[in-house]
């Protein structure tokens, strides 16, 4: 056994090692606190007392009797159709076009559009969409003559899910964009030139015959980047249209965790939210990838 | 050719009048930052202003002083993190990823298949746990405490071992055959061609670490990081929505500039981030 333990060191020890401080880290950071969050889901805990085993309780609360959570849940799916299946489309197509332009306008454009990403700008919406008369939003439409009385974008139940969702889309053109952009300028342009002769006519037949299948991979980590993104949208919302927004109606499911975690100081229950929103996510991961996948094996 | 040519031009406008909804936002930050206060609630709001003035971000570090901290600190708390995320996380990943893409070793599938879940686990959804682990640690209220958990990042990991697979094997087997240890061949023979790949990382780390609040992590004044006192001092009150403009872009340069200067190399890396099944 202890010959076998040395041998095994001998030959694999150095690359532990090498290993071993991005492990540390990445176990205590992130391991650690993703298994810890498993059991505390089952237990009732503040913070202060000991954690006190429930049973599946937390769950059954959550879909049987917590209605906030089934309609942040709602409001996460359909939050996420925009502003990341929606945004991925955009940052694909953005990227595409941007590919066809000289080097000057590429770099232009791609630092024009990945700027809002950066840094903490958002606060300007609130300028923008402010209730007032002074709002830029509203003194241009009262302008124009499409309404004659200022709207309450950011407090007004009918129109702050839309609010969010133009605001997070805005600054969704984050990492996601930038794969794309790379896995457009980084197909062979033989490819190309070979795919003329094998009579494609426009573009259209050159992206979908040559372009997209080059690309999988990277579109790939697109959709990952961008899954992420969306799903746990959360913090910008409640700067934007406040927390918790006026009915609930820009409830996200980490919104509703960021309640229950540090609002109420229900770590269990917050936890079990945490949990539910990694399956959600985990699930549209596998079924994107089954669809991109499709095809090659 | 000839559509070709016409379709450009459409493609051109397509994206500029894109730019411009998307740079508007932007614009207004900046315009709004340098409008003296008397012109920032006005009726009809102007889009542009005459006497652009620098009164706001001077009133930003007045009313940062008025606090019991000095506003320098908050910066030398924000660059210190800003630098100890960045160099440690090039360090880290670095190994990391040159030992992911090129060694054999027993378990590197597995923390393959881990590294691409957990680039599902965004921060925000282990926030809690990550306090817990923190405190079991006595890590809150210290600068460690917003450092170490940004350090091991999977997709900083997954950028570095996607671009150093693409290198040659030879290079390393013959630095082997003669001898070098694997640290000296990260260094000396692995690194100084993935200069691209350091900048993606590195710009990536920068961005999130200096736009990063000190949130529940920290609570001492002393140790707060610069985004935290800019987004207390724009919640606060309306009548401070200059300063908080001017926040915004004080916290927007730096990376700006970092970026547009690295702007090449990051897409040459994320030309390697492609995902195979």
């Amino acid at each position: 056994m202890a010959e076998k333990i040395r041998k095994w060191l001998k030959k694999d020890g150095e690359c532990y090692l090498m290993l071993l401080p991005f492990l540390i880290l990445f176990t205590v950071f992130t391991v650690v606190p993703v298994l810890m969050s498993v059991p505390v889901g089952f237990t009732d805990f503040n913070m202060i007392q000991k954690p006190e085993f429930v049973g599946l309780s937390n769950y059954k609360a959550l879909f049987l009797s917590d209605k906030i959570f089934m309609k942040s849940i709602r409001i996460t799916l359909v939050f996420a159709f925009f502003t990341g299946f929606v945004s991925f489309i955009l940052c694909f197509f953005l990227a595409w076009f941007i590919n066809q332009l000289s080097a000057f306008f590429r770099t232009f454009f791609t630092i024009i559009f990945y700027i809002p990403s950066m840094a903490n700008v958002y606060a300007v919406w609130k300028i923008i969409f402010s209730g007032d008369i002074n709002g830029y939003l509203n003194s241009f439409l009262m302008d124009v003559g499409v309404i004659n009385a200022p709207i309450q974008w950011l407090t007004d139940g009918n129109y702050i899910f839309t609010t969010a969702v133009i605001v997070q889309l805005w600054l969704s053109l984050g990492s996601g964009f930038l794969a794309l952009r790379a896995g457009f300028q980084n197909i062979d342009r033989t490819m190309y030139e070979v795919g003329a002769i094998e009579g494609i006519e426009n573009r259209w037949q050159e992206l979908f015959y040559i372009t997209v299948p080059c690309m999988k991979p990277h579109i790939m980590f697109a959709v990952i980047m961008q899954i992420v993104s969306s799903f746990t949208a959360g913090s910008v919302i409640q700067n934007v249209v406040g927390f918790p927004s006026t009915d609930y109606q820009a409830h996200t499911v980490m919104t509703h965790a960021y309640d229950y975690g540090w609002v109420r100081f229900e770590m269990g229950y917050a936890s079990a939210i945490c949990m539910i929103l990694f399956m959600l996510m985990y699930t549209v991961n596998q079924f994107a990838e089954r669809i991109i996948f499709k095809n090659t094996d | 050719m000839h559509g070709r040519k016409k379709g450009n031009l459409f493609v051109f406008i397509f994206l500029a009048i894109l730019g411009i909804f998307m740079f508007f936002p932007v614009y207004l930050t900046i315009l709004m930052s340098v409008k003296p206060v008397e012109e920032l609630f006005i009726f009809p709001p102007k889009l542009y202003t005459l006497r652009p003035t620098l009164r706001n971000f001077t009133d930003m570090s007045e009313i940062i002083r008025q606090n019991r901290v000095p506003f320098s600190r908050y910066i030398f708390n924000s660059l210190s993190v800003t630098v100890a995320v960045t160099v440690m996380q090039c360090v880290v990943v670095s190994m990391a990823g040159f030992m992911l893409a090129k060694c054999r070793f027993k378990g590197r599938k597995f923390l393959n298949k881990i590294i691409v879940i957990a680039m599902l686990y965004q921060s925000n959804m282990i926030y809690l746990m990550q306090y817990m682990v923190l405190a079991k640690l006595n890590l809150i209220n210290t600068l460690y405490a917003l450092i170490l958990p940004s350090v091991a990042s999977p997709v900083g990991l997954f950028l570095m071992k996607q671009s150093i697979s693409q290198m040659p094997d030879s290079v390393i087997e013959s630095a082997k055959t003669d001898g070098a240890g694997l640290f000296r061949i990260c260094w000396q023979i692995v690194m100084p061609n993935q200069k691209p790949a350091l900048m993606t990382i590195l710009i990536f780390a920068f961005q999130s670490s200096w736009n990063m609040q000190s949130g529940a992590f920290v609570f001492r004044e002393e140790y707060k990081t610069l985004p935290t006192v800019i987004n207390q001092i724009s919640t606060s009150s309306p009548a401070r929505a200059g300063i908080a403009v001017a926040g915004a872009v004080f916290l927007l340069i730096p990376p700006v500039l970092v970026f547009s200067a690295t702007q090449k190399q990051v897409i040459e890396t994320m030309a390697h981030s492609g995902i195979k099944s």
